[in-house]
């Protein structure tokens, strides 16, 4: 591709994203030690709240069982590392394969369906994935988790080695993922696939009509979100040194919901702002009450009698018009 | 002990099971089938039905010093209207003003379960506590004494779903749903005060719910946690009967009990759950209507 064909895409709102992603890099150096570990965390729960909105945003699908797709990622990297003894990278990569083939089959099942059912047979799907983890609790030790040792988070090359263990080097990791999923989304949503999963959001029939396969997109859209979903799970197993089946609970499932919602649907930047927004309401006021799970409660309700829209979806309608 | 006790034994248990699962299914499924709705709070309901029962029955016994089995009926009657106002005070605040979206509802109701769970943890605390049974009386079975209230709490289901059937087939506030159900355009243009039956029909689905919690609170404890269980087994209920039938809801409920109830003993109760779970999805994909529903969607 030269350069010129490459023009529409650098425009203002590319420059946009640029600077955000230099923002969440020089917070490394501006905030406290407890803030970054907060925010190496909420990088790779933004990583997974950007492909959730993938598929919730941008084609107009609301599952609700992506936690299937996250921790086919964390146990994917988690088991191969723990049972199999493997390194660093290919534990990982392991992690987004076996999420992309668990997307892969039951996105395949469940676009069969839509609406409604669409919803229940991602979180029936999920269930029984969350119950799998439990039930072969021998090898995934269920609820209580298993640590993956500091020893498997190494990146070593040559004589070169780095912990990946080490705050500051998380942080980087989680940022420099982030990073690259954040500059392909915005890349997918503008390219002609994403303006077919927008077409498809608004009025599947005008799009069926156009000669578009709506199975073929929706699938597609499906198994990237699952992608997205993966890679998180993934490296959160790596960087955080533990899989557990929490991680796989409906309640995992709920929240990237939440904080697309919250965010943004259909805004590439909405995730990143609706969870930073979130985690740090939620930890600061599980700090000043136990009642916090209420708040959450409260803001999916208010949010979607007066603000669906989500903070930046709001903002778009005052000012941002065109904001991708 | 050979197999017979013991397949007898998990069919009671079964029983059991599928006849508090029919009540609380059918809730379910009369909240879709009539507006729509796919309520996620439903397990909350069921849940705060059986945290209301502890309160009545232990509040009616320590204060006005009665007896178990009146305390047991101050809750019976207590607890499901308390609930169904809750469910009323929900749908007024914050469904009708969604108008019933599909994709809203399903997320304010999160949000709904969210906040009801949390007021349960804040006011009822985290133990599990037990309501003791309204009597002990024991069932002389070939093998086995039996516990009569378990067989007490087949039969108070199965009265109150014959209720159900009176009260939607022949009583005009069963006609109203029916109608509503149909075609809630056309029922407007007759006349019937949609809003009010939807509203109506929202808080009866919680109370089902409700007395479904409070037969079961002597044999299991209650528990701020304990509405995700039956939220799912509901919905695996409502949709192998196929969504809004409710003579489908009630075998699929006698199939998953006992069925559940049987694996259970005989393997463990994980393997039952991913088989339900697994078989659930399997229908909606290949099989929307429901292995009982008649009319495909």
């Amino acid at each position: 591709m030269t350069l010129s064909a490459l023009m529409p895409v650098l425009d203002r709102y590319f420059w946009l994203h640029i600077a955000v992603i230099a923002a969440l890099l020089s917070l490394l150096f501006v905030l406290p030690e407890y803030h970054s570990g907060i925010m190496a965390r909420v990088m790779v729960l933004v990583v997974y709240a950007l492909g959730y909105n993938l598929l919730f945003g941008y084609t107009g699908l609301l599952s609700l069982g992506h936690a299937l797709y996250f921790s086919a990622g964390m146990y994917g990297a988690g088991l191969a590392i723990r049972w199999l003894d493997w390194s660093l990278f290919p534990a990982f990569f392991s992690g987004i394969v076996a999420a992309t083939l668990v997307a892969l089959v039951i996105g395949s099942l469940a676009l069969r369906t839509i609406g409604v059912a669409f919803m229940i047979v991602t979180m029936m799907f999920a269930q029984t994935g969350y119950l799998l983890i439990l039930y072969f609790n021998e090898y995934t030790r269920g609820d209580e988790g298993f640590v993956i040792g500091q020893a498997a988070r190494l990146i070593e090359w040559g004589s070169i080695t780095v912990d990946l263990s080490a705050p500051d080097n998380r942080y980087l990791a989680a940022w420099l993922v982030l990073s690259l999923c954040l500059l392909v989304k915005l890349i997918l949503v503008r390219s002609p696939t994403g303006r077919v999963w927008i077409g498809l959001r608004e009025n599947e029939e005008r799009a069926r009509l156009l000669g578009f396969n709506p199975y073929r997109y929706k699938l597609s859209a499906f198994v990237i979100s699952g992608i997205y979903a993966g890679i998180a799970g993934a490296l959160y197993a790596i960087l955080f040194g533990y899989a557990g089946a929490t991680f796989a609970s409906i309640q995992y499932s709920i929240l990237p919901l939440l904080w697309v919602l919250l965010g943004g649907a259909g805004v590439v930047l909405g995730p990143v702002f609706g969870t930073v927004v979130m985690f740090y309401l939620v930890d600061y006021l599980s700090e000043q009450t136990s009642a916090y799970m209420l708040f959450v409660g409260v803001v999916l309700v208010v949010l979607v009698l007066v603000a669906p829209r989500g903070i930046l979806g709001s903002l778009r309608r005052r000012l941002l018009h065109g904001l991708p | 002990m050979d197999f017979w006790p013991y397949l007898l034994l998990a069919s009671l248990e079964g029983a059991v099971m599928a006849a508090v699962l029919a009540l609380t299914a059918l809730g379910l499924s009369l909240v879709f089938g009539v507006m729509r709705v796919v309520n996620v709070a439903h397990g909350e309901f069921f849940m705060l039905g059986a945290v209301l029962a502890w309160w009545f029955s232990s509040v009616s016994t320590q204060w006005f010093g009665i007896s178990p089995a009146l305390a047991f009926t101050v809750a019976f009657i207590m607890s499901p209207l308390v609930t169904a106002a809750v469910a009323l005070v929900a749908d007024r605040l914050v469904l009708k003003r969604l108008n019933y979206q599909p994709e809203a509802t399903i997320v304010a109701t999160i949000g709904i379960l969210y906040i009801i769970q949390q007021l349960a943890l804040t006011f009822y605390g985290p133990d599990a506590r037990p309501v003791v049974a309204p009597f002990s009386y024991r069932v002389q079975l070939p093998w086995f004494g039996y516990s009569g209230y378990k067989l007490f709490v087949i039969a108070a289901a199965v009265f109150l779903l014959g209720l159900v059937w009176f009260l939607l087939s022949r009583t005009r506030a069963g006609l109203l749903m029916r109608a509503t159900q149909q075609d809630y355009e056309t029922a407007q243009a007759f006349g019937i005060p949609v809003s009010r039956v939807y509203a109506g029909v929202f808080a009866f689905g919680a109370m089902l719910a409700a007395m479904a919690a409070v037969l079961i609170v002597p044999i299991q404890q209650a528990h701020y946690l304990m509405g995700l269980d039956p939220l799912l087994l509901s919905f695996i209920v409502v949709i192998i009967g196929g969504l809004g039938s409710l003579r489908g809801t009630l075998i699929a409920a006698l199939l998953i009990g006992m069925s559940d109830g049987i694996i259970s003993v005989f393997f463990s109760p994980t393997l039952a759950k991913i088989l339900a779970t697994t078989l659930v999805a399997m229908v909606l994909v290949f099989r929307p209507q429901g292995l009982f529903g008649d009319r495909p969607q």
